[in-house]
């Protein structure tokens, strides 16, 4: 089928990338197709699940519901470019981990992982705007992302704990081993 | 899935994407924020042969706060509506409801507008326009109309916006001084579509209602205001007898709504539930109404029956 193709340029982890997709391409589709950002996954394509939120500027979205088009010229994170961010820190497998995702492993918040990229984005964007969150509003935080092992009981404990190593990592005197990160070079995969 | 092809339009004008519209007719679709239109394409209940695109015209993005109305822009995303303390200030209705819509991360690119034109019965926006007797700002070929809330909803997902419009903002009135609002609902899941909802106003003048009204979601299939004035005017908020008022408010939107029966609910459930969060959610309307300092001790007994369990309804958040 001979379908029109637009050119989407757009900054991913701090790298532009640009790729020529016809109009109806999903961003997540694009980041994961066009990009090989296979961080993103996509459970539902229809706004419920919550596995394919990556960061647009700073604000968790849903990519699956935004075309690689209406994203042209923006800034977008995915779970391969939280490695990358300021408090980012190497940790003991050799990988740059964020806040989050040191918390996540550190509390045993995924089994299969399905759920975690967009979990991780969403965590992520929410500890930037709220620093010391109860158990109560850390539940409110991730209920919009649905995860089928974990029972959530262990992601809000990695919420909460990931909000303490930020502040760890906050505090000027932070004992915390570990460079911070030198910034964007080449997109990395999470740990699997 | 995914959406079937179509052509994509991204105008930078209003004039622009009236006349794409136009020459497109019912062939094409607004594309605001996507969070209603795009899972409809990915399921392909609806492949349009042209998308036009209103995130790059320009303009469209502000709210104004006069004294009288809250100014919505058709680009302003749910979310930059709940974080504006201003019109917070100048509207708590509209905070009180939009947190209530979806998720963080659907609110950050879903448009107030957008929801409004959208008209699902489910949606809590269009039944705050009609609490607030607001008013949709058209723009078409032959420049703009304005079309009050009454007159806008046609059915469910139905409207009077023609192929060719374009709505560009929509306008809350500012509720009288002496007015406290609440919103409540019940969703079996944090965010999803509530199986049923009730915005009220009241307002209260030397610790007498004056006014009282009630919108609701998910229970009517276009939305409607429901004077409560006859239940609860007149009556003092010190009056041992208030909570018969209530009650009598609650028997009047169960004779009003008119739900229907799905996989998530009975209409019976539903009308039971509206009608206890209506109960629920006017003792809160009444001691945000500035008025009921002045009888706080009133207030103070007739929320305390309820609050409690209110948290755990779904109303509690924020
Ligand atoms: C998982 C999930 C949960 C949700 N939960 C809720 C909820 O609890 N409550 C709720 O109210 N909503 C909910 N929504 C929907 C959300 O609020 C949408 O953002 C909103 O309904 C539509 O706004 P939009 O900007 O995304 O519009 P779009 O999806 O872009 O458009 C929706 C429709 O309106 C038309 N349209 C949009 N803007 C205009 C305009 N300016 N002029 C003319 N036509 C226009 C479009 O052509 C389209 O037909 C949910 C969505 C998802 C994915
Ligand atoms: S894949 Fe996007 S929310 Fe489920
Ligand atoms: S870890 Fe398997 S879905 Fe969440």
């Amino acid at each position: 089928m001979n379908e029109m193709l637009h050119e989407v340029t757009l900054t991913v982890n701090g790298v532009r990338r640009t790729a020529s997709v016809p109009a109806r391409r999903l961003l997540s589709d694009f980041l994961r197709h066009d990009l090989t950002l296979t961080g993103t996954h996509v459970g539902c394509e229809h706004g419920v699940c919550g596995a394919c939120t990556v960061l647009v500027g700073d604000e968790p979205v849903r990519s699956c519901l935004m075309f690689a088009v209406s994203a042209q010229g923006l800034e977008v994170t995915t779970v391969e470019g939280l490695g990358l961010r300021p408090d980012a820190r190497d940790c003991a497998t050799g990988q740059s981990m964020n806040p989050v995702q040191q918390a996540f492993t550190e509390c045993h918040g995924l089994q299969c992982g399905f759920c975690t990229p967009g979990l991780l984005t969403t965590v992520t964007a929410y500890l930037d705007d709220h620093l010391d969150p109860t158990s109560d509003e850390a539940r409110e935080a991730i209920s919009g992302n649905l995860c089928r092992c974990t029972g959530y009981q262990n992601i809000v404990k990695s919420v909460l704990r990931a909000a303490e190593i930020k502040a760890e990592r906050r505090a000027p005197d932070a004992a915390e081993p570990g460079e911070p990160h030198p910034g964007p070079v080449a997109a990395e995969g999470v740990p699997s | 899935m995914k959406p079937a092809p179509f052509e994509y339009h991204a105008p930078r004008s209003v004039e622009e994407a009236v006349a794409v519209l136009a020459e497109v007719g019912h062939d094409g679709k607004v594309l605001a924020g996507g969070q209603s239109l795009i899972p409809i394409l990915n399921m392909r209940l609806a492949s349009p042969g042209h998308l036009i695109d209103i995130n790059h015209v320009t303009g469209l993005d502000d709210i104004e706060i006069t004294s009288d109305s809250v100014r919505v822009g058709a680009l302003v995303r749910h979310s930059g509506l709940e974080r504006s303390d201003s019109t917070h200030a100048a509207l708590p209705l509209l905070r009180q409801a939009v947190v209530n819509v979806a998720h963080p991360a659907i609110r950050n690119r879903g448009t107030t507008v957008g929801s409004i034109a959208h008209a699902d019965a489910a949606g809590e926006m269009p039944a705050v326009l009609a609490l607030c007797d607001g008013t949709v700002e058209v723009v078409g070929p032959h420049g703009i109309r304005e079309v009050g809330w009454q007159h806008f909803f046609l059915g469910a997902l139905e409207t009077v916006l023609a192929p060719d419009e374009l709505a560009v903002a929509t306008r809350f009135n500012r509720m009288p001084p002496g007015t406290g609002t609440a919103f409540a609902e019940s969703a079996r899941r944090s965010g999803d579509y509530a199986l049923a909802g009730v915005a009220v106003r009241v307002t209260v003048s030397d610790g007498v209602v004056s006014a009282a009204a009630a919108s609701f979601v998910s229970v009517t299939d276009v939305p409607s205001v429901l004077d409560l004035t006859p239940a609860l005017g007149g009556r003092e908020l010190a009056d041992a007898g208030f909570g018969s008022a209530l009650d009598q408010a609650a028997e009047a939107v169960r004779e009003h709504v008119a739900p229907e029966t799905d996989i998530h609910a009975s209409a019976d459930y539903r009308r039971m539930l509206v009608a206890e969060l209506t109960r629920r959610a006017l003792p809160i309307a009444i001691s945000r109404s500035n008025a009921a300092f002045v009888h706080e001790s009133a207030v103070a007994t007739v929320s305390s029956r309820t609050n409690a369990a209110f948290e755990g309804l779904g109303g509690g958040r924020r």
